[in-house]
């Protein structure tokens, strides 16, 4: 057991009362830091598409209306928490929770700060102690990651099953199949990344992207793109929404909810939004990689503020997106994961993993690539030609829709 | 560009906003704010709330006749007249509204009562920024509804007025040919207004319609300008 731990974070090697005191540390920190940092997306998020959208967005409450969220967290605070008669009360109430908590816990094996340049391998020295500039470091990162937005649905599904009403029930099972198809395209883009990276453990994914050796071109842009389509509908988010789709289903999975319960769904909405673009920042840009300068003072706070950066940058993306695409119908949806993302997705990563082997083994880089590709090409044609007949004979009317 | 060109449009938007540089929609604070808040100018036939107006001399032109009160669709106009005291009357003639209430509640400003009105008596102004928070308060009584000594609307504790709201407030009237000439056939005419004086006729939608059909025709005339390729159509 200590052998285990002590591979997990140099600070563990003898486990004090000030060790103790500096995991407790970064625990509360990143808490509140990622709390707040919501407040600051929810307000972000509406000012940015106010300005797409050639409008105002809030700006009363606080200079520039930043404290919006707040206010607005406050006025849900005292509305009143309705239980629907038809409501499964233990499933009602454990819901928000169980869309709340993976939201905050997926952050814990973000590396957000740590010099990774050279043989740096992004331990820090706090308090006279070594450390990584994340809360925790498992060595099955990337896996817990992908666990944790696995039970994130169950916090949607159980919401829309337990208010006992038609339109929550709609929207969780669009809901439920949207995630769990599009979890598939993301655990086969996120395959790639392993495969280069060769480990899950997310410092380690940071440390080999150091030098510009981004994730980002080194598995060539397409995996990069597959992740964030489809960590979008992992989200949720516009332009795939079709969970809430205000239009349609009232408020989706949480027409039910109010007051408080209301305000958990909303947080986990926006804290999974950053938490994603963390992921993001982590897998495929390098974290907190950057070029480093400037007296050890600097150098401390710039991989930090390398990171956050980039947040942002992917933050705005996640924005830019919601304000330009108009929401996707149901089975496009469906179309683009299945047909399009996970074949592509896959493809990609059978292109990479040859090219590995390729390497390894000493075979011509290039003939091996084409080989593949050809394999490939043939591959996708016969899935067009199979959805073209498949369609035909729907027109037709041979088979059932 | 297919599905990319939708995201140059929102980042245009976002950088540049408008090509004038401002945003379209306006700060409007309910009287709160600074130089920013600025209510937008009101169309030149809104309906408000309405105000039981005077003749010059101060009598009351209201005369109790109801008609007001007959038209209303929403029943929320209650009037009753009394006989005029001879010696001190309060309207020319025989009556005047003794009573008269409109119930805010209910009102839905479709004007009807304007339009039945046979002394012009009661018009609607452009106010519509009265939040009451009581229902006695919703009911507005004559004393409320009547002009003041200077022929210009009351104002209320709860109703947000700015500068020179109050200017040009009565309700546009269907009102023809003054008196049966018919120099003013279509032509919307306006009595005397205490306080305001008398306004100048307007052409009504006929003489509009003329007017923007000959700019149109005008406009189109010199688009066949062969030399003139602008943008604007």
């Amino acid at each position: 057991m200590i052998l285990m731990l002590a591979a997990l974070d140099p600070l563990l090697d003898n486990v004090d009362g000030a060790v103790v005191l500096i995991v407790l540390l970064k625990v509360v920190v990143s808490f509140f830091v990622l709390l707040i940092s919501v407040m600051a997306m929810v307000w972000f998020e509406r000012k940015v598409v106010a300005d797409m959208q050639n409008r105002i967005g809030p700006n009363l409450a606080g200079p520039f209306g930043i404290l919006q969220t707040l206010a607005d967290g406050i006025k849900l605070f005292f509305k009143e928490d309705l239980l629907p008669r038809n409501a499964d009360p233990l499933a009602f109430r454990l819901a928000p929770y169980l869309s709340l908590i993976p939201a905050f816990t997926v952050f814990v094996v973000i590396p957000f700060g740590g010099d990774f340049s050279g043989d740096n391998t992004g331990v820090v020295n706090w308090f006279g102690r070594d450390t990584l500039a994340q809360v925790a470091d498992p060595h099955v990162g990337v896996l817990f990651f992908l666990a944790m937005s696995s039970i994130a649905v169950y916090g949607v599904m159980l919401a829309g099953w337990s208010s006992g009403s038609k339109y929550p029930l709609l929207g969780s099972v669009r809901a439920t199949a949207q995630m769990i198809s599009y979890e598939a395209a993301l655990g086969l883009s996120l395959l790639s990344v392993l495969l280069t990276s060769g480990s899950l453990s997310t410092n380690t994914i940071v440390d080999t992207q150091s030098g510009w050796n981004w994730n980002l071109w080194v598995t060539g842009i397409v995996p990069f793109v597959i992740f964030l389509i489809a960590a979008t509908a992992e989200l949720n988010r516009p332009p795939f929404d079709l969970v809430e789709a205000e239009q349609e289903l009232v408020g989706g999975f949480h027409t039910e909810y109010s007051s408080l319960r209301f305000a958990l769904f909303f947080l986990a909405e926006f804290m999974n939004t950053i938490t994603m673009s963390a992921v993001i920042v982590t897998l495929f840009l390098g974290g907190p990689n950057g070029p480093m300068f400037g007296p050890d003072w600097v150098r401390m706070f710039l991989p930090t503020i390398w990171f956050l950066a980039k947040l942002l940058v992917l933050l705005f993306v996640f924005v830019w997106f919601r304000s330009t695409l108009p929401r996707l119908r149901y089975d496009q949806l469906m179309d683009l994961g299945w047909k399009l993302l996970i074949p592509l997705s896959l493809g990609w990563f059978i292109l990479l993993a040859v090219t590995n082997v390729a390497d390894g083994a000493g075979w011509n880089p290039v003939v091996a690539g084409v080989i593949t590709l050809a394999i490939l090409g043939v591959a996708g044609i016969t899935l067009r030609t199979a959805m073209r007949t498949a369609a035909v004979r729907r027109a037709a009317g041979e088979v059932a829709h | 560009m297919g599905y990319l060109g939708g995201f140059a449009v929102t980042l245009k938007k976002y950088l540049h906003r408008t090509e004038t540089g401002r945003v379209v929609t306006r700060e409007y604070l309910g009287g709160q704010g600074g130089d920013e808040d600025q209510k937008r100018p009101k169309p030149e036939r809104a309906h408000g709330r309405h105000v039981l107006n005077r003749y010059e001399d101060g009598m009351e032109k209201c005369i109790g006749c109801e008609l007001c009160a007959g038209v209303c669709p929403a029943r929320c106009i209650y009037v009753r007249g009394a006989d005029n005291d001879p010696e001190a009357p309060t309207a020319p003639g025989e009556r005047f509204g003794f009573i008269y209430e409109i119930n805010y509640l209910r009102c839905i400003h479709c004007d009807l009562c304007v339009e039945a009105c046979p002394t012009e008596a009661i018009t609607e102004t452009k106010l519509f920024e009265f939040s009451f928070t009581n229902r006695a308060d919703a009911i507005y009584t004559k004393d409320e509804l009547l002009v003041g000594d200077d022929g210009k609307p009351q104002q209320l504790p709860w109703e947000d007025w700015r500068d020179g709201e109050d200017l040009m407030t009565s309700g546009w009237m269907r009102a023809t040919a003054p008196s049966g000439d018919a120099n003013f056939e279509g032509i919307i005419a306006w009595s005397a207004e205490l306080g305001y004086g008398v306004r100048a006729p307007e052409g009504g939608q006929a003489l509009e319609a003329a007017e923007m059909a000959a700019a149109e025709a005008a406009r189109s005339a010199e688009h066949d300008d062969p030399d003139d390729h602008g943008g604007h159509h």
